[in-house]
């Protein structure tokens, strides 16, 4: 029990941390690098939730696939991305710090009134058997429309991302073309 | 553990929604640019074809798919309302995308995905299809604001759009962790179990449900994002997502208020009642002020989001009736504004100021009849459409004893009366621009001539109709 309260104060630590460090950083490799902690102490939260695949995917989806995607993207348009410009709404800051710690202790004053509702996890609880299985019998119509969502993200990127096929009175673009994709037509 | 009984037949109206989508990317990549128009017929044959399985569907109100899919009255009326609504929206899009150059497989595609996502938002019996309907709504319309990709404003509209909207969606998905958290189950039989001895984390959660959906119908106060995004966005990709969001969003207040909660709506019609007064309110009064047709019916979507709110403000079976039969109607009646609009242009770009509309009326009356006719009716005068719509959202809500929300409904009616009356005005008086032209076709006309017919019949014919629609309040029962 202490060992688990132990590793739960790293990893929380941890993902503050990391979340402060994606807000707060203006440098784009810091931002993505501050996410991958992030992740990473989530998934031990995930461990020491007894929800094991979850943490498996969250390390393999999220902090292999999607931060070094970030990663990526922010090396290959380093030149354009470099450091975020300065803030032009100065209030900005301040305003958001303060709704944001006002919906934090609203939240924690909620969660001291919860009430164990809920039986403990069986023990086979977070395995990739009983994911699966619910994935393919309980969940298998949100498993199904799910697939729809992924499909659509991927017309989604392709849409935004293939360069202009006709300029249709456009600006002047920049110079260099894409090196992925090509004109339709 | 036995797998659940899956019944495809059940799904037969999103099946066919889905294929049509992939079937129109799919053509829209081997068909030469010349044949493209062949994709507007091949839309329009699988919409109606769902249409027409939706309404021959049988209603059952047992769920399906272990209890995540519920296909009664209500699933079928909504998703009637949703197919209507994307077959009027491919019409109206059909010879804008020609002119500008969008590519139009992907984008019937979207609109075709982004209807599949709300006829799920109202066939959903569990928080987790809620959830996926929402996205499955919501993705596609944020492509859709930025598909005109040259435009900045477009990209700025995309954008926008995209993050207040994941903003939106992640207090949806944290409303959903605690009330999972306060009843162990995600299932809207399970809501309504523990609804009976609220805990203190049951509320928050439904608060931030509340919430997450609110963004969605641009609902006062997160409605900021809606006057950007609907001036940036290209004009028929407007017009589409100022119904199909608020078919899906309402549809979603319906099952989870109206129905799952039904028992313990006195606790939350203040809630509801507030946000709806304010939303009259503040939509209402800010049209006043808009010189883009564009803005003014973005102002104007938030506002009758105000009045549909009511009718969930009610909680009642004909409250419910009153939300669908006041869906229908906005169909119609805002896309046949969109309509006129389409059918304009100024020199080659959208003619989306109110400016340009002066004296049309008088080159092309029928143009300006019909808008005449929208606007009567988006204000709820009789006899149209938009007048009974009103008409019955505001009894429901009285005979639930909401006398305030009521009068501020009527007030503000009256008020914006003023604005949209001042289009039809400026429609008929002065001389017209030489830079605005005429860029109609025949697919803009047709949704333009439907939308009228759809106006005045539910208006003056609206018998059954109103039988129709109530098959949602007889099923509550």
């Amino acid at each position: 029990m202490v060992v688990e309260v132990i590793i739960f104060v790293f990893a929380a630590l941890g993902a503050l941390a990391g979340g402060l460090g994606v807000v707060a950083s203006r440098l784009p490799v810091r931002n993505a690098l501050s996410l991958l902690l992030v992740l990473g102490s989530l998934a031990v939260t995930y461990l020491l939730l007894a929800a094991q695949f979850i943490a498996v995917l969250q390390v393999i989806v999220y902090a292999g696939a999607i931060v070094v995607l970030f990663l990526f993207v922010v090396m290959l348009l380093h030149r354009q991305l470099g450091a975020m410009s300065p803030d032009r709404l100065r209030w900005q800051g301040p305003v958001a710090i303060g709704l944001s710690a006002a919906f934090l202790i609203l939240m924690l004053l909620t969660l001291r009134f919860a009430t164990n509702a809920a039986a403990p996890a069986p023990a086979e609880f977070g395995t990739v058997e009983s994911v699966g299985r619910a994935l393919f019998t309980s969940f298998a119509l949100p498993f199904e429309v799910a697939s729809v969502i992924l499909l659509v993200g991927i017309i989604a990127a392709v849409v935004i991302g293939r360069p202009a096929s006709r300029p249709v009175a456009a600006p002047p673009r920049s110079s260099a073309p894409s090196p992925v994709g090509a004109p339709r037509r | 553990m036995t797998p659940p009984a899956v019944d495809l037949r059940l799904l037969v109206p999103e099946l066919v929604v889905t294929a049509t989508a992939v079937a129109v990317m799919l053509a829209g990549l081997f068909l030469p640019a010349g044949r493209q128009h062949l994709l507007r017929w091949l839309a329009a044959v699988g919409t109606l074809a769902a249409l027409g399985t939706t309404l021959t569907a049988g209603a059952d109100p047992t769920p399906a798919f272990a209890g995540m899919y519920v296909r009664d009255a209500l699933t079928r009326v909504i998703q009637a309302t949703a197919l209507l609504a994307v077959l009027l929206a491919q019409w109206l899009s059909g010879e804008y995308v020609e002119r500008t150059g969008l590519e139009a497989g992907e984008y019937y595609a979207l609109m075709l995905v982004a209807a599949l996502g709300a006829m799920l938002m109202a066939a959903s019996s569990d928080l987790i299809m809620l959830f996926l309907g929402l996205e499955t709504l919501s993705i596609p319309l944020y492509v859709l604001a930025a598909f005109a990709r040259t435009d900045l404003r477009s990209q700025e509209a995309g954008l926008k759009y995209f993050l207040l909207g994941a903003f939106g969606t992640a207090f949806f998905l944290y409303g959903i962790a605690l009330l999972f958290g306060a009843t162990g189950s995600t299932g809207y039989r399970a809501l309504a179990e523990h609804a009976r001895t609220p805990a203190v984390i049951f509320q928050a959660g439904l608060a931030l449900l509340t919430i997450g959906l609110a963004f969605k119908a641009a609902v006062v106060p997160f409605h900021f994002w809606a006057p950007d995004v609907y001036e940036g966005a290209p004009l028929p990709a407007t017009a589409y997502m100022s119904v199909i969001a608020k078919v899906g969003a309402f549809a979603a207040f319906l099952r989870v208020y109206v129905v799952a909660l039904a028992a313990q709506a006195g606790e939350w019609s203040t809630l509801l009642a507030a946000i709806s007064v304010l939303t009259m309110i503040v939509g209402n009064v800010a049209a006043l002020r808009q010189t883009s047709i564009k803005r003014l019916l973005a102002y104007s979507s938030i506002a009758h989001a105000g009045f549909i709110l009511t009718g969930v403000v009610a909680g009642t079976p004909s409250g419910a009736s009153a939300v669908a039969f006041y869906l229908l109607a906005y169909t119609f009646m805002t896309l046949g504004a969109f309509a006129v609009v389409l059918m304009l242009h100024r020199r080659g770009e959208e003619a989306d100021q109110i400016a340009d509309l002066t004296g049309v009326a008088w080159r092309a009356p029928a143009l300006g009849g019909a808008m005449a006719l929208f606007m009567v009716s988006l204000a709820g005068l009789p006899p149209t459409a938009g007048f009974l719509a009103k008409f019955y959202v505001f009894t429901a809500a009285l005979d639930a004893g909401q006398i305030g929300v009521v009068v501020t409904g009527v007030l503000t009616s009256v008020v914006s009366a003023y604005y949209y009356l001042r289009v039809a005005y400026t429609m008929f008086t002065g001389q017209p621009h030489e830079d605005v032209g005429f860029a109609g076709g025949r697919w803009v006309t047709a949704a333009l001539v439907t939308a009228s017919a759809g106006v005045v019949v539910l208006g003056i014919f609206p018998g059954r109709v109103i039988s129709f629609v109530q098959q949602v309040g007889q099923a509550m029962r």
